[in-house]
C-alpha cells in the first residue's frame, strides 16, 4: 500500500510517512475494515475517471488505424465488430511532403525556444533572488502580472516591430526581421512569452536555496557568475527540467503564435494540422494519424522526464 | 549583422540550425557570465575592463540591430552614465553591471515583447480602425451587440467552470489514487490529454460529439450511445447553450492533469503527524480531508486555479477549431482574433482592454501573497 511513495520527493517528512501509516494502519485494526472499504469505492471512482479520460484518446488512435473509407463512415467503435485495421494512413503521412516537413518544422522551433527562456529566466530569477536593489519587490510583481497579458493582444504590435523595424526620427533603430532566417521570429517570439512565468517559477526555487551555501561561495571568492554557475544552476536542476517539460511540451502544442509569426515553409506541424481540419475533403482522413504522430514527441518528453516534472513543479509551487 | 547571421542559419537544413544557434546563445550567455564574475574585482585592469565592456558592450548591441551611428551615441551615453554610477555605487565596484547584466536581456524582451506592444493596444482601443481618436466608442459598440454580450457571457462561464471542475476532479483524483497500486499509470492516464495540442484535441473530440441524421450509422461516441438507448441523434455543437459546456469539457478535459500532477505532489507534502493525530482525534477520512490536507495544500490549490484561470481566458484554439461553425459559441480571445484579421483594430483592442480587466482581480489577489512571501524572507 505504502510502496508507490516516490521515495525522491524532497519533502520534509516524505520519509517518515511510510512508517507513520503503516503504523496507524496497524493500530487501527477496528477502523481497518472502514479504510478499505472507502478506499474501495475511491479505486472504483478513480478507475471511472481514468477510463472516461482515456475513450477519446482511445477512439482517436483506432480510428487512425482504419481503413480511408470506413472513416467517416462508421464509429471506431464498429471495429470491435468487424476487425479492420491498417498502417496505410500512418505509411500516406509519412509520405507527405507537407507533414514531414513541419513535424521537423516543430523540432526546430521547439528546442531553442526551450532553452533561451530558461537560461534568460535563470539570470533574471537570480538577480532577483540573490542580488539586492530598490524596488525588487516591485519590478518583481511587475513580472509576475505580465503573464496574464493576452498574448493576443501583443501579436500584431510585434509583428509590425519584426517585419518592419523600429524607426525613430528618420533613422533606422532596429531593421526587422524581415527576410533573416525561417525560425528566428517564432524563436523570439516563444522566449518573451515564456518569460513572465519561468521568472517567476525559478525565483521561488533559487530563492530557497539556503544564504549559507551562497554566502561561503561569497566567503571563497566566488563572484556572482561563479556562484551563478556553479551552485545556482546545479541546484536548480529539478526546477529547470520541470520547466523545460513544461514550455517543451507549450511551444510543441502552440498554434496561437504559430498562426503569427511561423508562416509558409517554418509552419510547425499544428498549423499544418489546423489547415487540413479546414478542408474536409480529399486529406481529412489523415487527420487522426496526423495527430498522434504530433502527440508521440511531447509523450516521449514527458515519459522520459516525468519525474523531474512532479519534483520541480512540486517546488516551484507548494509554498503559500 | 544579426540579421545576416540569422540570415546564414536560415539557409542550413532546419535540423542543422538548431545545434548553431544554440552553441551562439551558450557563447553570448558564457561571456556575459564571465564579465559579471570579474565586475566586482579591484585593479587597474579591470576598471579598464568595466569602462570596455561599459560602453563596447550597447556598441555592439546596436550594431547587430543595423545602425552605426546610433550605436555610437547611444553607446556613449548608456556607457558612461552605467559606469558613472557603477564607479560612485556604495554597494561595492561593479555593482550596477552585474545587476544589469543579469536583468537587462530578460527586461529587454519583456519591454519589447509585452510592455510596448499592450501599451500600444491601450491607445488603440481609444482609436477608430483608421487611427482617428473616438473616446469610449469602441467600447460602447462592444456592449451595444447582443453578439458580443454573449461573447462576454460565454468568456465568464469559461473562466468560472474550468478552473473550478479540473482542480475539484483533479483533486478528487489525486486523493483517491494516492498511496494505491498502480498510481503512476492512473496518473500517467489523466495526465495524456496535456501532452496532444488543442488542435489534436479538438480532432479528438469530433469523433465524440460528431453527429449524422437519425438512419445513418453515426460516428460520435455521444450520438452512438443515444442511439443505442433508442434515441434519435442530436446534432450536439448547434444546441444553444449546451455546446458552450460541449466546448467546455475539452478544455477541463486538458486541464484536469495538471491540476491532478500538481496537488498529488503537494498532497505528499502535508505533513503525517497531522493526519496521524486527526485520525487518533477520532475524525472521518472527510474531515481529515477537509481540516487536514485541504489547509496543507493551500498555495499549491492557489497556484493551479491561477494557472488554469489565466489559461481558459486566453482560450481560443479549442472555439477557432471546433466551434466557428456554430452558433454562440464566441470567446473574447477569439474574437480579439477575428475582429484583428478584419483590421478592426480599435474594437479588438477594446476586447483585449476588457480581457485585461477581468483578469485583474487574479493577479491582485496573487500579487498580494507574492509580497507577504517576500516579506517574509
Amino acid at each position: 500500500m505504502t510502496s508507490t511513495i516516490p521515495a525522491d520527493l524532497p519533502i520534509p517528512g516524505a520519509t517518515t510517512t511510510r512508517g507513520a501509516v503503516e503504523r496507524a494502519d496497524v493500530g487501527n485494526i477496528t477502523r481497518r475494515s472502514k479504510r478499505r472499504l472507502t478506499s474501495r469505492g475511491a479505486t472504483f471512482a478513480s478507475l471511472i475517471i481514468a477510463v472516461l479520460w482515456t475513450i477519446p484518446t482511445f477512439g482517436l488512435f483506432i480510428t487512425s488505424l482504419r481503413p480511408q473509407d470506413q472513416i467517416t463512415r462508421s464509429g471506431w467503435w464498429e471495429v470491435f465488430g468487424k476487425w479492420d485495421l491498417t498502417t496505410e494512413n500512418y505509411q500516406t503521412v509519412l509520405a507527405n511532403e507537407d507533414l514531414t516537413r513541419s513535424f521537423v518544422n516543430s523540432i526546430a522551433i521547439t528546442l531553442p525556444a526551450t532553452v533561451a527562456p530558461l537560461v534568460i529566466a535563470a539570470l533574471a530569477a537570480y538577480a532577483f533572488a540573490w542580488i539586492d536593489f530598490k524596488g525588487t519587490n516591485l519590478l518583481f510583481i511587475f513580472v509576475f502580472a505580465l503573464q496574464i497579458v493576452p498574448i493576443q493582444m501583443t501579436l500584431v504590435p510585434l509583428l509590425t516591430l519584426f517585419s518592419r523595424g523600429l524607426n525613430v526620427g528618420g533613422e533606422t533603430l532596429f531593421s526587422g526581421f524581415q527576410g533573416a532566417g525561417l525560425y528566428t521570429q517564432v524563436w523570439i517570439a516563444h522566449t518573451i512569452f515564456a518569460l513572465p512565468l519561468a521568472i517567476f517559477l525559478l525565483h521561488n526555487f533559487i530563492a530557497e536555496i539556503p544564504s549559507e551555501v551562497i554566502e561561503a561561495a561569497r566567503v571563497d571568492g566566488a563572484g556572482h557568475g561563479q556562484i551563478f554557475l556553479r551552485i545556482v544552476l546545479p541546484l536548480t536542476v529539478p526546477a529547470i527540467a520541470s520547466f523545460a517539460i513544461f514550455q517543451f511540451l507549450w511551444v510543441w502544442n502552440d498554434l496561437l503564435v504559430a498562426l503569427i509569426f511561423a508562416t509558409g515553409d517554418a509552419s510547425p506541424i499544428t498549423r499544418t494540422l489546423a489547415e487540413l481540419t479546414g478542408q474536409f475533403g480529399r486529406t481529412a482522413y489523415l487527420l487522426p494519424a496526423g495527430a498522434f504522430i504530433a502527440m508521440i514527441v511531447p509523450l516521449i518528453v514527458f515519459f522520459a522526464l516525468q519525474r523531474y516534472f512532479v519534483r520541480g513543479l512540486l517546488a516551484g509551487s507548494t509554498k503559500g | 549583422m544579426l540579421k545576416s547571421f540569422f540570415d546564414w542559419v536560415g539557409n542550413l537544413p532546419p535540423l542543422a540550425q538548431v545545434p548553431i544557434v544554440l552553441a551562439a546563445f551558450v557563447v553570448v550567455v558564457g561571456l556575459l557570465l564571465f564579465f559579471l564574475e570579474v565586475a566586482p574585482r579591484r585593479g587597474r585592469v579591470y576598471s579598464i575592463l568595466r569602462i570596455a565592456v561599459s560602453i563596447l558592450v550597447p556598441a555592439v548591441v546596436l550594431f547587430l540591430f543595423g545602425s552605426v551611428w546610433w550605436a555610437i551615441a547611444v553607446a556613449a551615453v548608456l556607457g558612461g552614465a552605467l559606469f558613472l554610477l557603477d564607479y560612485r555605487s556604495k554597494e561595492g565596484k561593479g555593482y550596477v553591471l552585474q545587476l544589469v547584466g543579469f536583468l537587462a536581456p530578460a527586461m529587454f524582451l519583456l519591454v519589447v515583447g509585452l510592455i510596448y506592444p499592450t501599451i500600444q493596444t491601450l491607445i488603440q482601443a481609444f482609436l477608430s480602425s483608421r487611427g482617428r481618436f473616438v473616446g469610449f466608442d469602441n467600447f460602447a459598440w462592444i456592449f451595444s451587440q447582443p453578439d458580443n454580450l454573449v461573447t462576454i457571457r460565454n468568456t465568464i462561464l469559461w473562466v468560472l467552470v474550468v478552473p473550478t471542475v479540473s482542480t475539484a476532479a483533479g483533486l478528487a483524483y489525486a486523493v483517491f489514487i494516492d498511496r494505491s497500486r498502480g498510481e503512476k499509470i492512473f496518473k500517467i492516464l489523466v495526465f495524456m490529454p496535456m501532452a496532444i495540442s488543442f488542435v489534436g484535441a479538438s480532432i479528438i473530440w469530433r469523433f465524440v460529439y460528431g453527429y449524422r441524421e437519425a438512419g445513418n450509422s453515426q460516428y460520435g461516441l455521444m450520438n452512438q450511445i443515444v442511439v443505442w438507448f433508442g434515441g434519435s441523434p442530436i446534432n450536439w455543437l448547434q444546441q444553444v447553450p449546451l455546446n458552450t459546456f460541449l466546448l467546455i469539457v475539452v478544455l477541463i478535459w486538458v486541464q484536469t492533469g495538471f491540476a491532478m500532477v500538481v496537488l498529488s505532489a503537494a498532497i505528499k507534502g502535508v505533513p503525517t503527524e497531522q493526519v496521524e493525530a486527526a485520525q487518533l482525534d477520532g475524525t472521518n477520512a472527510w474531515q481529515r480531508f477537509v481540516n487536514v490536507t485541504v489547509p496543507g495544500i493551500r498555495g499549491s490549490l492557489v497556484v493551479v486555479l491561477t494557472t488554469i484561470s489565466i489559461a481558459s481566458l486566453k482560450v481560443f484554439d479549442i472555439v477557432r477549431t471546433m466551434g466557428t461553425a456554430y452558433p454562440d459559441t464566441g470567446v473574447i480571445a477569439n474574437d480579439m482574433i477575428t475582429l484583428a484579421q478584419n483590421f478592426e483594430t480599435g474594437r479588438s483592442a477594446a476586447f483585449a482592454v476588457l480581457l485585461f480587466l477581468l483578469v485583474l482581480p487574479i493577479v491582485i489577489y496573487n500579487a498580494r501573497i507574492i509580497k507577504n512571501q517576500r516579506e517574509l524572507r
